[in-house]
């Protein structure tokens, strides 16, 4: 017989016991455990393991010392209104550019330029153009629009403008992203319906866009939690903008305890994990479906 | 914004848009027509046909670029589509997929500030029209699609518009569903006793839903009149074969007596209906599958209209088939037939004279 049917028990379609694509995971697992969670496990071990004191010294020492403990509400200080103007700044922004029109190429090039910018170089910028010989002040006092002191680098402001300008382009990008898979039927379903631009705005692109917004400043939160840089470059790091990293650095480099650096690493990252979770709940109240009317 | 109107007046409603190399292409040229109220009027095309944008204009979604629609004494096509009050069913739904069902279906009594009171009586009321009580609480992403075009129904209707605006609402439903709320369309329209007009390229729905049909292809209205004449009487080669004139057939003409035109070729010989101006020797015949009686065996008829071929394929339909007959001068007709035949059958066919229509050839080439 020609014909070679295959037998019953081989039968083609069935599942395989094991799925062998999942293999393709290994890399991407063995990055995972190499370089973050085995650092992270060994770093929690480490803060346990202060010098000559018991196990719980390093926090309870971060909890008491006056330079350290107040290093996360000066860091707060900075990262919250960061990332509230960097998140408020670019909704608007990013809600007027979801058409496509003429200027939407140009004005998104030109806000997200800075993302390309490492912050030292913004840092670097910002001294020139704000410092007290800077741009900014010559021509304010030039024109006598103002004719005080202008003190925004080496201070809180420093930071935070810096914060700003590199962390809103991040903001933007991801706010855009999410406006533009807004099915706009919707809001012309709206219009029909009777909602005015800011009915339409309220009710349908609001709503839809909350939880983007939830994970947008969750992003931009972590990102502005972290500065270093800026706030060693364009604040007072002896004073109002010590924040947690600078702490921990100290610790690690200067004094050489990386146990104590490790423990406050570790208070960092719960921190952010407890805001990060915070808004993360709230996002769960809202809808979180696909944003489109319908059928296709 | 009012609930009740005489009639809705488009005069010359034209809309260009640019098209590549910075020209720029009327996708509705000069609309002209007047809506009743109590009528269901189909705009009918194929794609591209400037139907929806039409629509679209009216609903206020786009602004025109020429004429102007009244809505009795009020000029609207200056108003945003939001001081229109029009309803608008759209052909994706467009349901606002955060909100329950019944927030979708009260969100026009809301933007126009009823008060809560009054939105959850006239919300119940209008889910009873659409056949949709119970569903209230779910989102729009937990209902089928035919619950979907109906919650979208019902959300144009609550807020009772002069008119409602259907664009193509049944083209995402599958062909069972698609007759039932075509019927759920037409009821809901009787019951409301408002306009309707509706867009669709299908042209069963079309003939079935409306009190008139506008024919429209390239932005360009072809025809308006009510579905029977659009079904026997197309105004010119183009609606005909959007209405099922599947046999197309291009003879010189012998001779004109009245409006009856005699056509002869080498193996065709047809008496049929002006329908338009000839101009020079040749003619066009249309002639629809279902109109062409296959004889019976043995019967010669009365000797006009006789056509014989052979049959060609069978596409076999239940109640009737569909044959391709071939002349023996090779033109194929598409014949409707009830009955059993089989390949190579030899056939006698007539048609009635009033059911060959004739068209001026140069439809052909433009098509």
């Amino acid at each position: 017989m020609a014909s070679t049917a295959l037998p019953a028990s081989r039968e083609p379609l069935a599942r395989p016991s094991f799925d062998r694509s999942l293999l393709l995971v290994i890399p991407a697992a063995a990055f995972m455990i190499l370089l973050f969670i085995y650092p992270f496990l060994y770093g929690l071990m480490l803060s346990f393991e202060p010098k000559d004191h018991p196990a719980l010294w390093n926090y309870q020492h971060f909890f008491t010392t006056d330079n350290l403990w107040p290093t996360i509400w000066t860091t707060l200080r900075l990262a919250i209104p960061a990332t509230l103007i960097n998140v408020g700044l670019a909704l608007p922004i990013a809600y007027k550019m979801r058409t496509k029109s003429r200027y939407q190429r140009w004005v998104t090039t030109i806000l997200v330029i800075p993302i390309t910018l490492g912050t030292v170089l913004i840092a670097e910028g910002m001294l020139t153009y704000f410092g007290p010989k800077g741009w900014l002040s010559q021509f304010l006092q030039l024109t006598h629009l103002y004719d005080g002191p202008i003190r925004l680098t080496h201070n809180y402001w420093g930071v935070l403008i810096s914060l700003v300008v590199s962390g809103f382009p991040f903001a933007f990008l991801l706010i855009l992203s999410y406006i533009t898979g807004i099915d706009p039927v919707l809001a012309r379903a709206a219009a029909t319906l009777g909602a005015d631009k800011r009915a339409q705005f309220r009710e349908i692109y609001l709503p839809l866009l909350a939880p983007g917004l939830a994970m947008c400043f969750c992003l931009s939160f972590v990102q502005a939690f972290s500065v270093f840089p800026s706030a060693v470059l364009l604040g007072s790091p002896a004073g109002p903008t010590r924040v947690i990293s600078i702490a921990a650095y100290e610790a690690a480099f200067e004094q050489y305890d990386y146990s104590l650096a490790s423990a406050i690493a570790m208070l960092m990252g719960l921190v952010q994990l407890l805001i990060v979770a915070g808004v993360l709940g709230l996002r769960n109240l809202m809808y979180r479906g696909p944003v489109v009317g319908g059928k296709g | 914004m009012k609930h009740d109107f005489n009639e809705l007046k488009l005069d010359r409603v034209t809309r260009r848009f640019a098209g590549a190399g910075g020209s720029a292409f009327n996708a509705l040229n000069e609309l002209s027509i007047t809506v009743k109220r109590g009528e269901f009027i189909a705009l009918l095309g194929p794609s591209g046909c400037g139907k929806s944008t039409a629509l679209n204009c009216i609903a206020g979604l786009l602004p025109l670029s020429g004429g102007s629609i009244h809505l009795d004494k009020t000029r609207i096509d200056t108003l945003p589509p939001e001081r229109r009050g029009f309803g608008m069913v759209f052909q994706n739904y467009a349901l606002f997929p955060h909100m329950s069902v019944a927030r979708n279906v009260g969100f026009g009594l809301k933007m126009r500030g009823v008060p809560q009171s009054e939105i959850a009586p006239r919300v119940a009321n209008a889910m009873k029209l659409v056949q949709l009580v119970g569903q209230e609480h779910k989102l729009p992403g937990q209902l089928s699609g035919g619950q979907q075009q109906r919650v979208a129904i019902a959300r144009a209707i609550v807020i009772e518009p002069p008119l409602i605006l259907m664009d193509e609402p049944l083209s995402n439903l599958d062909a069972k569903l698609r007759i039932e709320t075509r019927a759920e369309i037409r009821r809901i329209h009787r019951e409301l006793d408002r306009a309707t007009i509706y867009v669709t390229h299908d042209q069963d729905e079309a003939l079935s839903l409306a009190d008139r049909i506008v024919v429209m292809k390239d932005g360009v209205v072809q025809q308006i009149a009510p579905p029977r004449e659009v079904y026997s009487q197309p105004a010119n080669l183009h609606v005909a074969r959007f209405m099922g004139y599947r046999n197309i057939v291009e003879l010189p003409i012998e001779r004109e007596e009245g409006d009856r035109v005699v056509l002869g070729g080498p193996d065709l010989y047809l008496t049929g209906l002006r329908k338009q101006a000839l101009s020079d020797g040749h003619a066009v015949v249309a002639m629809r599958p279902e109109e062409i009686t296959v004889l019976p065996r043995g019967v010669t008829g009365d000797g006009i209209n006789i056509i014989e071929g052979r049959v060609d394929n069978v596409e076999y339909g239940g109640r009737d088939s569909l044959l391709d007959v071939v002349t023996p001068g090779g033109i194929k007709l598409h014949v409707r037939a009830a009955g059993m035949y089989n390949l190579g059958d030899d056939v006698r066919m007539q048609v009635p004279v009033e059911r060959v229509l004739v068209y001026p050839h140069e439809w052909v080439a433009v098509k």
